[in-house]
């Protein structure tokens, strides 16, 4: 006896009364997700987070990357030191912990401000604007040495050429080293890109409401969408990276400096 | 023609009593050489003896500890030097070619005259692609430095040092890192230039290359002109017992 | 003849011999082949520790100058639980890693022996788990695996009861199986093709060239880039206290809640265990880079 449907919204509508069926029939497949429109909107507002977190830190640590890699060829021995402490620090400690650092033990030093409401206080920085500076810097101390790398990777040799064509330290910086540099670094920095997006994860350790959070609160909250919790969760994150690293990987033979390497 | 005096009777490089040290060790102790406008010259010499430095020091991309170099009769290490002045006159071909990667053959001979003598695109492409006709790369304007031979590459290193329209050329051992087969077509297209007249300065290990091409060979051996002469004595009357050894191993 | 190019799974690759670029060092630690997870902790100057252990002790103690539960107090609350911490959760971090590593190893060179295997769904098979497990993050890993997998499991004559820990052992071995097993392909496929074709002219077959010729060239250079995934997995154990297993996070937690929750505690105690993670994975780095320049020499 099924009711005849038409158009995109009664297909919808259809698709939506079938894992309603699929519900009540098995109780262990419960797609909540896909016909409550509450918890749909739970996982849309879950993998925005997500986008958001990724797009934030990606920008930041990228920067964090190329001022790191500029200061460490600083004069002052100094500023030099306080860059390799900051690498340092970052890329030889958990993520995990480093979140729960900053959020935590550093986050009672910021300060706060009433909230909008007029009475509850509230810090300046919120769980997210945490995560996103704990990731940024973490992702950012990577970026750093991969920049300089890069850098140290365009041969003295090519920069007297254009030295001797007479081009001024700042033209053989421009023309030559940087896009050298960053055509050498870029599979490189892809792939800690894409560590990044899977460390986002991790926020939700300060509770920070991305796809993971969402869906594990989503199963707490109805025992019976375990399964389907499980498989989106999969599924998303698969898709996600997966997109990312196709992308990455065309980016990458597009900037490919013809006739090197494989 | 210059502003400080120079005339082209006299010499357009001209390098006197040259000392250059790395440290410690002492490259050069002592050099001396004049260059003629349209002479070529060869410099031989075991490795390390020091030729490659010279020339450097020629195109201030080394600097030296005494002595003087003038190229037209610019002193080139004067530490007020406009470098871009100097590097217009000089061009200068390396051992590996030190093309840009991620340019096409035809965007490394533009580049130069398009950003630093700030030329009209059109006019540079147009001299450009005569240069690559020039060096017989017709057809591979196109291609990137990694998708050409050895032999091709340093044929398009040389057309984007022509490129900036220089006085003199520098070729630091040009033909080392090729494979035996290309190494004759880069001669070729040094010796036409040869021909044309360029004023040419080359550390060189081909002697047969050398003998042709050259107006006067020098030949050095730790960090001194050992002996000099025009190919036609210098091979045959050799004096020196380093110059008569060091040609010995080498014909 | 069969010739030796058609070798399933195999195909060699070539490196450009223009010197133009330098070989380019820094590769992200998401890459299977390459140690430039252990590199970067093996390169820490050793005044690090020093500054580490500063901020740690020193730093909290003028940012609570004022406050009437002294930074001593603090500290003195961490020396007092820290032989529990170390002693039953951090321990608990390194049992699990160890494990992991036992079995993700295993399973891993299995997967990629099957990655250069003769039959092409066994490769495409094993070539589509490790790329799914490779691509997913570890934490969603971690809770498919807890919640999938069973607390318990029947026998018949008895029942056995699986502890958290355990789960987390298996959901970790996921991320690790997918990483070695590129890292067995990467080393397999790193002999040049020359060993295979010599092989075949003298007609081993493809086990016997496999055990007898390959593996033994490139087990050496798959050993760096193992501990390097040690190393990885090890950050990665605090994972799991997010699945209430009582490592050293939970722990310190517990530990935290038990002095009441004094904001002051929470430097130390997390400072802490950056510090301890970081003090047990840099000499495995130094001993990795060693031990890669070692091998680095005689290849």
């Amino acid at each position: 006896m099924a009711p005849r449907f038409f158009g995109v919204r009664g297909m919808l509508e259809g698709i939506r009364s079938f894992f309603k069926e699929l519900a009540e029939t098995h109780p262990k497949w419960n797609f909540i997700y896909i016909y409550d429109p509450v918890q749909t909107e739970r996982v849309l507002d879950g993998l925005w987070m997500t986008i958001q977190l990724s797009v934030f830190c990606v920008i930041l640590s990228v920067i964090i990357g190329v001022v790191g890699a500029w200061l460490q060829g600083s004069p002052h021995r100094w500023v030099r030191a306080i860059v390799q402490g900051y690498i340092q620090f970052f890329r030889n400690t958990p993520p995990l912990i480093q979140l729960l650092f900053f959020y935590f033990a550093l986050g009672q030093f910021t300060p706060t401000i009433t909230a909008a409401d007029g009475w509850t206080v509230e810090p300046i920085i919120s769980n997210v604007g945490w995560a996103i500076i704990s990731l940024s810097f973490f992702a950012g101390a990577f970026n750093v040495e991969i920049f300089r790398a890069g850098i140290e990777a365009v041969p003295v040799s090519t920069q007297e050429a254009s030295e001797s064509l007479g081009m001024s330290r700042l033209q053989t910086y421009i023309y030559i080293v940087l896009p050298l540099a960053f055509r050498v670094s870029l599979p490189a920095l892809n792939n800690n890109l894409v560590n990044l997006v899977k460390t986002t994860t991790q926020a939700i350790v300060i509770a920070v409401p991305e796809l993971l959070y969402q869906l594990v609160s989503m199963y707490n909250d109805y025992s019976t969408a375990q399964n389907a919790c499980m498989v989106l969760m999969f599924v998303v994150y698969i898709t996600l990276v997966g997109i990312l690293v196709l992308g990455m990987n065309r980016w990458e033979r597009a900037m490919r400096i013809p006739g090197y390497g494989t | 023609m210059a502003a400080n005096g120079w005339t082209p009777d006299q010499p357009i490089v001209s390098i006197r009593d040259v000392h250059k040290s790395f440290g410690e060790l002492e490259v050069l102790k002592g050099v001396s050489l004049d260059v003629m406008k349209g002479e070529v010259i060869c410099i031989i010499g075991p490795s390390g003896s020091g030729k490659s430095t010279l020339i450097r020091c020629v195109n201030a991309l080394n600097d030296i500890q005494a002595g003087s170099i003038t190229v037209e009769g610019q002193e080139v290490h004067d530490p007020n030097l406009n470098k871009l002045e100097l590097r217009k006159k000089v061009g200068m071909v390396f051992q590996q070619y030190n093309l840009f990667p991620h340019k096409t053959a035809i965007e490394n001979v533009m580049m130069a005259p398009v950003l630093v003598l700030k030329e009209p695109k059109a006019d540079v492409e147009t001299r450009a692609r005569a240069l690559i006709k020039k060096v017989r790369l017709e057809g591979k304007e196109d291609s990137y430095p990694g998708e050409l031979s050895g032999g091709q590459q340093q044929r398009v290193a040389i057309a984007r040092s022509l490129a900036m329209q220089p006085d003199v050329m520098l070729f630091d051992e040009v033909t080392a890192a090729l494979d035996p087969e290309t190494v004759k077509e880069v001669l070729v297209t040094i010796k036409e230039l040869a021909q044309d007249g360029m004023t040419c300065i080359l550390v060189t290990h081909e002697m047969g290359f050398a003998r042709e091409v050259a107006d006067h060979i020098y030949f050095t051996d730790r960090g001194v002109i050992v002996e000099h002469g025009p190919p036609a004595t210098f091979f045959k009357e050799a004096k020196d017992p380093r110059t008569k050894e060091f040609l010995s191993q080498i014909l | 003849m069969k010739r030796i190019r058609s070798i399933p799974g195999l195909d060699a690759t070539s490196n450009s011999d223009l010197a133009v670029l330098k070989p380019f060092r820094a590769r992200a630690a998401g890459e299977a082949d390459d140690l430039l997870f252990s590199r970067w902790i093996a390169a820490t100057p050793g005044w690090i520790f020093a500054v580490m252990a500063a901020v740690v002790v020193a730093w909290p103690v003028a940012a609570y100058a004022q406050s009437t539960y002294t930074m001593g107090q603090a500290v003195d609350a961490l020396w007092k639980w820290l032989p529990f911490l170390v002693g039953s959760g951090f321990l608990l971090n390194i049992l699990i890693s160890f494990l992991t590593m036992a079995i993700g190893t295993i399973t891993g060179v299995v997967l990629g022996l099957w990655q250069i295997s003769p039959h092409p769904w066994l490769r495409k098979f094993s070539w589509a788990v490790t790329q799914t497990f490779r691509n997913s993050p570890w934490l969603v890993l971690l809770f498919i695996v807890m919640l999938a997998f069973p607390f318990e499991i029947n026998l018949g004559f008895t029942v056995i009861l699986i502890p958290d820990w355990v789960k987390a052992v298996f959901g970790l071995s996921l991320p690790v199986m997918a990483n070695i097993s590129e890292v067995v392909r990467g080393a397999i496929q790193s002999v040049p093709s020359g060993q295979w074709e010599a092989a075949e002219s003298l007609a081993y077959s493809r086990q016997q060239t496999l055990w007898r010729i390959i593996l033994p060239q490139c087990f050496k250079r798959m050993i760096p880039p193992w501990m390097n995934w040690y190393a990885i997995l090890t950050m990665a154990t605090p994972l799991v206290s997010l699945l209430g297993v009582e490592e050293i996070v939970t722990l310190s937690r517990q530990a935290m809640e038990a002095e009441d929750n004094h904001p002051e505690l929470l430097v130390p105690f997390y400072g802490f265990c950056l510090v301890i993670f970081f003090a047990y994975c840099y000499p495995i780095a130094r001993f990795t880079i060693s031990l890669e320049k070692r091998f680095a020499v005689k290849l």
